[in-house]
């Protein structure tokens, strides 16, 4: 696209919450008066000095950011090309980049005078990060997740429960996260008076997709300054790099950087057992197509008849058959490219950190590492990768050992 | 004039309230939910929602959402929603029928072609659920342009300043949700619904339908008679999926149908 045509691609979403097509308010009636109100506070609160006054305030001194930007040495010579810095959001307290979004929102719930949040989660971090600033503000918390997560991630649900949330197993539909964010909006509707839906990604209706995108941006916007501290004046990252479930630790990545022209923008789709007809993947935009569900018109998985699937993923935090609409709309307009990987190159990425750079990544940010050991060697060396280490593998070690035929019984 | 306006007319004349019944299309199977359709205007039903079934049923409770599953798994699609409704008219032109569900299913047949399928079928209006009145450019222009009603849902949270918006390109009849709640919940009250009926009225001169929450005879008639008329349709949904008859489910409807009418 000729740059003389674009003045930015940091202007959207417009009036009507659209990014292109995508995007949008797709909910019901009774929600309606809510996310307006929603919107006009936080419209309120972006401009307002003392509400990040807070923010950074708990950022700083609560989360622990900034997060390290940290050069990859023995990754870097092991790949022989690109220099490769790794974001190391996965030492924020709770050991994600969920955490970022969280206070914002429940920030803003305070302001509006809710006492009451849901939320949905798939493997348990957005509901450990929700339950957590709950505590801290001694708020009632309500997690949705699905049962077949509740099974498999034991360890969350604990942790939310020590942290004084209500966990709630969602038995409907196929009870997956898909279905988990179908009950928090059911619960919504039912409780719309008193509280407020805390969205871990940045999908769902308007305002959530800016409004998560805004809290994450954090991300990107530490990595240009910190570069530019180790690298020199200036100096920007040639390719950012995330993982993408509905993507809002690669959007808070992507955002700082769109109006960059020399930056390459990479995002990593869940490919799961392969992305083919068996849809046996999470991979939304290689192999979806524009549809609404949860508030928005996106790229879904979906059969002929609009009917939506279920995704397939090693990794419970990327099963999701949607993708936040910006991630769409920079997709269709080329701005950012997309890819998969597998379950089977996630694993080995994941087991390839450990050894080399002593990090146990999340099975998340291993997709994004595996694209990284793709490209990495065919670069030159004064090309400079910046990949978000998103979150921290502890969660996953029970389903990595299962992979690998470790048994974990004690 | 649609089939639904000249319904209203007609009970307007009988000084009648309408009772209109909600059914899953294609619940428990195709031949099954076609021949509760075909029995719903003897046992007293004036307007026939037929629900569109969907994955994601995000307003709805736990008896409707099994009855779309049950629906799906037993191969219903759109395309079977809209033979189901031209079936039905091969022996009835005069019921109104309404396509009830979520935007996905039509928008991935893309509009256009579905206004005309729909109209073909004998449809003659639409409800979706996640299409606000911010919304309206994507079906709800181009629904009552291609001459279906499009019917809107006003709620306890659609406050004074909104409800002009919501009553704006609203057409047929207005669907008031009784309750802030998802299908099948609590239960709704006349005493809580009059002052919003009469409320909403004042703004409007469409017939207003109350919904959500209404389970026995006598809920239809207390909620139809503080209104123009109410739908009911987890209870009789609950009905079919304890596996009865349909003989016995279109009984459970004349019920129903007779409480409303009382009013």
């Amino acid at each position: 696209m000729p740059e003389d045509l674009i003045n930015s691609f940091m202007t959207g979403p417009d009036e009507k919450g659209r990014f292109g097509q995508f995007g949008g308010r797709f909910v019901s009636e009774t929600l309606m008066p809510l996310i307006l109100s929603l919107e006009e506070e936080y419209e309120k609160a972006k401009t307002d000095p003392t509400f990040w006054a807070e923010m950074d305030d708990l950022w700083t001194h609560y989360v622990g950011r900034p997060s390290p930007l940290y050069y990859a040495d023995r990754m870097t010579k092991h790949f022989g090309g690109a220099k490769i810095y790794l974001k190391r959001d996965e030492l924020n307290h709770t050991g994600a980049h969920k955490i970022n979004n969280v206070l914002g929102q429940i920030i803003l719930a305070r302001r509006m005078g809710k006492t009451r949040i849901i939320a949905e989660t798939g493997a348990g971090q957005h509901g450990v990060a929700t339950a957590t600033v709950c505590a801290k503000f001694g708020l009632k918390c309500v997690v949705y997740m699905g049962a077949h997560d509740v099974e498999r991630q034991a360890p969350n649900v604990f942790r939310m429960r020590l942290l004084g949330a209500e966990v709630v197993p969602v038995t409907s539909g196929r009870g997956t996260l898909k279905d988990a964010m179908n009950d928090a909006l059911r619960d919504w509707v039912t409780n719309v008076r008193d509280t407020f839906y805390c969205i871990g990604t940045v999908a769902g209706p308007h305002p959530y997709p800016a409004m998560v995108r805004d809290f994450q941006s954090i991300i990107g916007k530490e990595v240009r300054w910190q570069l530019a501290e180790q690298e020199g004046e200036g100096r920007l990252p040639d390719t950012v790099i995330a993982a993408i479930g509905g993507g809002s630790n690669a959007m808070g990545l992507f955002y700082p950087f769109l109006d960059d022209p020399s930056v390459n923008i990479i995002g990593v789709e869940a490919g799961g057992k392969g992305v083919d007809e068996k849809m046996e993947h999470c991979a939304s935009l290689t192999g979806g197509r524009p549809g609404v569900l949860h508030g928005n018109r996106t790229y879904l998985l979906q059969d002929e008849d609009g009917q939506i699937l279920e995704g397939f993923s090693i990794s419970a935090g990327l099963d999701y058959p949607g993708i936040g609409p910006e991630h769409s709309w920079l997709h269709d307009i080329g701005r950012a490219k997309y890819v998969s990987i597998t379950d089977k190159e996630a694993l080995e990425a994941f087991q390839l950190s450990c050894a080399l750079e002593g990090i146990i990544p999340a099975l998340e940010p291993s997709h994004a590492l595996a694209h990284v050991a793709k490209i990495a060697p065919d670069l030159p060396a004064d090309h400079i990768i910046v990949m978000n280490m998103c979150g921290r593998g502890d969660k996953d070690i029970f389903t990595v050992a299962k992979h690998l035929g470790f048994d974990m019984k004690v | 004039m649609t089939r639904i306006d000249a319904k209203f007319a007609t009970l307007k004349a009988e000084g009648k309230k309408a009772f209109v019944a909600y059914v899953m299309a294609g619940d428990p199977d195709y031949a099954t939910s076609l021949e509760l359709i075909k029995g719903l205007p003897a046992a007293g039903v004036d307007i026939i929602e037929m629900g569109l079934p969907f994955t994601d049923p995000m307003a709805d409770g736990e008896t409707i959402q099994l009855a779309g599953q049950r629906a799906l798994e037993a191969g219903q699609t759109l395309q079977k929603t809209l033979d189901m409704a031209a079936e039905f008219r091969q022996t009835d032109n005069t019921t109104p029928i309404v396509m009830m569900g979520y935007y996905n299913p039509i928008f991935n047949r893309g509009v256009d072609r579905f206004l005309v399928d729909a109209k073909a079928a004998g449809i003659d209006g639409l409800i979706v659920v996640d299409l606000p009145p911010e919304e309206d450019d994507e079906l709800c222009i181009p629904a009552q342009n291609a001459g279906l009603n499009f019917i809107r849902l006003a709620t306890p949270t659609t406050d004074d300043k909104r409800l002009p918006k919501v009553l704006q390109n609203t057409s047929g009849f207005v669907y008031y949700v009784s309750i802030t709640g998802i299908t099948g919940s609590a239960e709704a009250s006349a005493a809580d619904v009059a002052p919003e009926v009469a409320r909403i009225k004042s703004q409007t001169d469409l017939p207003l339908i109350v919904g959500f929450g209404i389970k026995t005879p006598e809920a239809a008639q207390g909620i139809a008679a503080v209104a123009d008329g109410c739908v009911v349709g987890s209870a009789i949904v609950a009905e079919l999926a304890k596996g009865r008859p349909v003989a016995d489910v279109l009984a459970f409807v004349r019920s129903l149908a007779d409480g409303a009418h009382r009013a």
